[in-house]
């Protein structure tokens, strides 16, 4: 299986009493909670941290799209990817991803993919989510009841400017473009893999299965809540009669590993504290605007909690009703599954478990998070690669990844000098 | 009086509910945000002296789905143009609330003889920088029957599950009801009515809730300003943003007072 780096990039200095001082982390987070000059810091400390992952051997590393968002400092993961592509050699580069109905013309998100896939020597994986509520309707001002239409067109669109050969018109419900033709193109062909970040829709697990793309849920509850997800995926597939090809889903769980279990639990408690209190703290007015969900999630979601269902607290859910409702405290996030720690031993264990249990082929690994220190990151990090990784490499062993980056070959891509621009300059 | 008759035209492809009740001159009415999941008094009491006539918009209970097939501001014009042509409705008085009004406001704008007399009760459509209206969609749910009424237990009324509805598709309905005024009017309200109010040559009665929490009170002096017809502007005491639910009685009695 393939094990990923993942970094959401976390303002780490959120005042201790944010949550009571603040309505929310996300859309109207005030910009006097922002220091440019520890911002400064922090980027260059999580750049730092996402290079060391791929040099201890993760398979990926992967940056997301956030706006207005006190726990997401990358507007574009465009401008991460691209710094990661110079400073890496062999990881898959994993844009997780860039919301489609936010760009206009979407060719843009075409003509950047290509690029990052270029300088990256074909590495880049395609990630494609429609965007939360608080990123797309609030901070961005898209319309709420067009989000879904313009997501698809914006879709059809950019797969259609990756692989036409000739320049063609796009005439589109919401785009018209009468001269499509990107540059740069992609080294992948047909194009980069296109994976795509749901919320547990029916529509989407559908989607996913006949366009043949990977589903990744990319849950901050951990394997217990994403489990229902997961088997509603995997019906949906087996109800098109597709295979159970565990490479086609992705699966987000935070991890803390240390010597023991209590030694993680004593490590990990401040970092997992600040990112589901501080950081999960938005405001429920941002959390459903109206058209959002589809109805038939709607009615998925009202009938489940009639039922009672176990996936009644995310079905139909909006990321930020699921918010409200969220463990705090150490006991209870690690309870609930939100975080998995233990020893590498444990660790192993139960991630082979989510693993198996949830058919996942993509684990999708933050081992940083919230104010989680660089050190600790790095020991985090070292201990997974060294300890925990070794024990997974076997888990799904017998399928083939067929949505895994094709880089062009080793011996053609360009060389990249050690950074020694002084030594470069004396010449 | 006569009863309520339901009745169903064909727009776009979508079912749309048609209200008809009383007897008298021909008033239209063109409901406002959440629109009409049920019958409610102000309809009775100009039904008392008018034939009341009330289509359904797209998205807006009785409009089915309609919405998602209009995309441009110009779609949803030519829907209710269409709307209250087949509702019998050309050339006839016209009421509208909130979103309604603003959609009243634009067809006797563009088509000025397709209404008579006009009345429009804190029509959206504006937005002023300075004095923004309430963004009725990023709200707490407990929020939004004090934002659209000054007595939220109205507006809770209104929106009830009545026995004997199905009770997944009831709350989907009033969802999809936010959704359409969302894809008309998000994210600001503004739909650059400004530009076209003086192409409005119908005498108008401009109502607003004294307690209207969501739109400013200074629009109804733009709207009387730009508006080349005649206008009345009068201040509904003790409403809110939907007057028509909070004072149907005297909401009802301005507007007939006005159409005589």
């Amino acid at each position: 299986m393939k094990l990923m780096w993942f970094h959401l990039m976390p303002y780490t200095e959120l005042p201790e009493d944010f949550r009571d001082a603040n309505p929310s982390v996300w859309v109207d987070i005030h910009s006097s909670l922002f220091d440019p000059r520890r911002a400064h810091l922090m980027y260059n400390d999580f750049m730092d941290e996402l290079e060391y992952a791929a040099a201890v051997g993760f398979d990926a590393i992967c940056v997301n799209e956030h706006h207005s968002n006190g726990y997401g400092l990358m507007p574009s993961p465009n401008l991460i990817a691209s710094s990661l592509a110079r400073r890496t050699t062999d990881t898959a580069i994993c844009v997780m991803g860039n919301s489609l109905a936010l760009y206009n013309p979407p060719t843009r998100v075409a003509e950047e993919f290509a690029m990052i896939d270029c300088i990256s020597g074909g590495r880049l994986i395609a990630g494609f989510p429609v965007g939360t509520p608080m990123d797309t309707c609030y901070a961005y001002g898209t319309n709420p009841s067009q989000l879904r239409q313009r997501y698809h067109e914006a879709h059809d669109l950019v797969v259609r400017a990756w692989t036409e050969r000739d320049t063609f018109a796009f005439n589109g419900r919401f785009n018209q473009q009468r001269y499509v033709n990107i540059w740069p193109r992609p080294i992948q062909q047909p194009h980069p893999p296109i994976w795509v970040p749901g919320g547990g829709s029916v529509e989407t697990w559908r989607w996913c299965a006949e366009m043949n793309y990977v589903y990744c849920y990319l849950s901050y509850y951990g394997y217990k809540a994403g489990r229902a997800t997961m088997d509603g995926f995997w019906t949906e597939m087996d109800r098109l009669g597709k295979d159970r090809n565990p490479y086609q889903a992705g699966f987000l769980q935070f991890v803390g590993v240390a010597e023991s279990r209590q030694q993680a639990f004593d490590l990990y408690s401040e970092a997992a504290e600040y990112f589901y209190g501080r950081c999960l703290h938005v405001d429920p007015k941002w959390a459903t605007p109206p058209g959002y969900s589809s109805e038939g999630s709607q009615r998925a979601g009202i009938e489940s909690q009639v039922k009672q269902a176990a996936d009644s607290g995310v079905r139909g859910k909006s990321t930020g009703e699921r918010f409200a409702s969220v463990a705090r405290d150490m006991d209870a996030i690690v309870e609930k599954g939100y975080v998995i720690i233990g020893s590498p031993d444990e660790v192993a264990e139960q991630l082979r478990e989510v693993a198996t249990q949830l058919n996942v082929g993509h684990l999708m690994l933050l081992l940083q998070y919230g104010n989680m220190s660089k050190d600790l990151t790095r020991y985090n990090t070292k201990l997974f690669a060294e300890q925990v990784m070794p024990k997974l490499r076997d888990v799904h062993a017998s399928w083939t990844d067929h949505w895994w980056p094709q880089p062009m070959e080793a011996a053609q891509r360009a060389v990249i000098p050690a950074y020694a621009p002084k030594l470069a300059a004396a010449e | 009086m006569s009863e309520l008759e339901t009745s169903t035209i064909d727009v776009n492809g979508f079912p749309t509910r048609i209200w008809r009740k009383g007897s008298g001159p021909t008033l239209g009415f063109l409901a406002g945000f959440g629109g009409l999941p049920r019958w409610m008094p102000f309809l009775e009491e100009l039904a008392k002296t008018r034939t009341v006539i009330v289509p359904s918009l797209p998205g807006f209970p009785g409009g089915d789905r309609g919405h998602t097939v209009l995309d441009q501001h110009l779609d949803w014009l030519l829907a209710v143009r269409e709307i209250l042509d087949q509702a019998g409705l050309a050339g006839a008085d016209l009421a509208g609330s909130s979103v309604g009004a603003s959609l009243a406001a634009e067809v006797a704008a563009l088509w000025p003889a397709s209404v008579h007399r006009l009345a429009l009760i804190a029509p959206f459509g504006l937005f002023d920088a300075n004095n923004p209206p309430t963004d009725p969609w990023a709200q707490r749910g407990d929020a939004v029957p004090g934002l659209m009424c000054a007595d939220p237990e109205i507006w809770k009324a209104m929106k009830a599950m009545p026995d004997g509805a199905n009770s997944i598709e009831w709350p989907i309905e009033q969802v999809r009801a936010n959704e359409a005024a969302a894809r008309i009017f998000w994210p600001l309200g503004n739909t650059r009515i400004e530009k076209r109010l003086r192409l409005i040559k119908a005498p108008t009665l401009l109502l607003w809730g004294e307690h209207d929490r969501v739109m400013p009170r200074a629009y109804a002096e733009v709207f009387a300003e730009r508006i080349a017809g005649q206008t009345t502007t009068k201040i509904v005491e003790g409403a809110g943003h939907l007057a028509e639910l909070d004072k149907p009685a005297e909401v009802a009695h301005e507007i007939t007072a006005f159409m005589d």
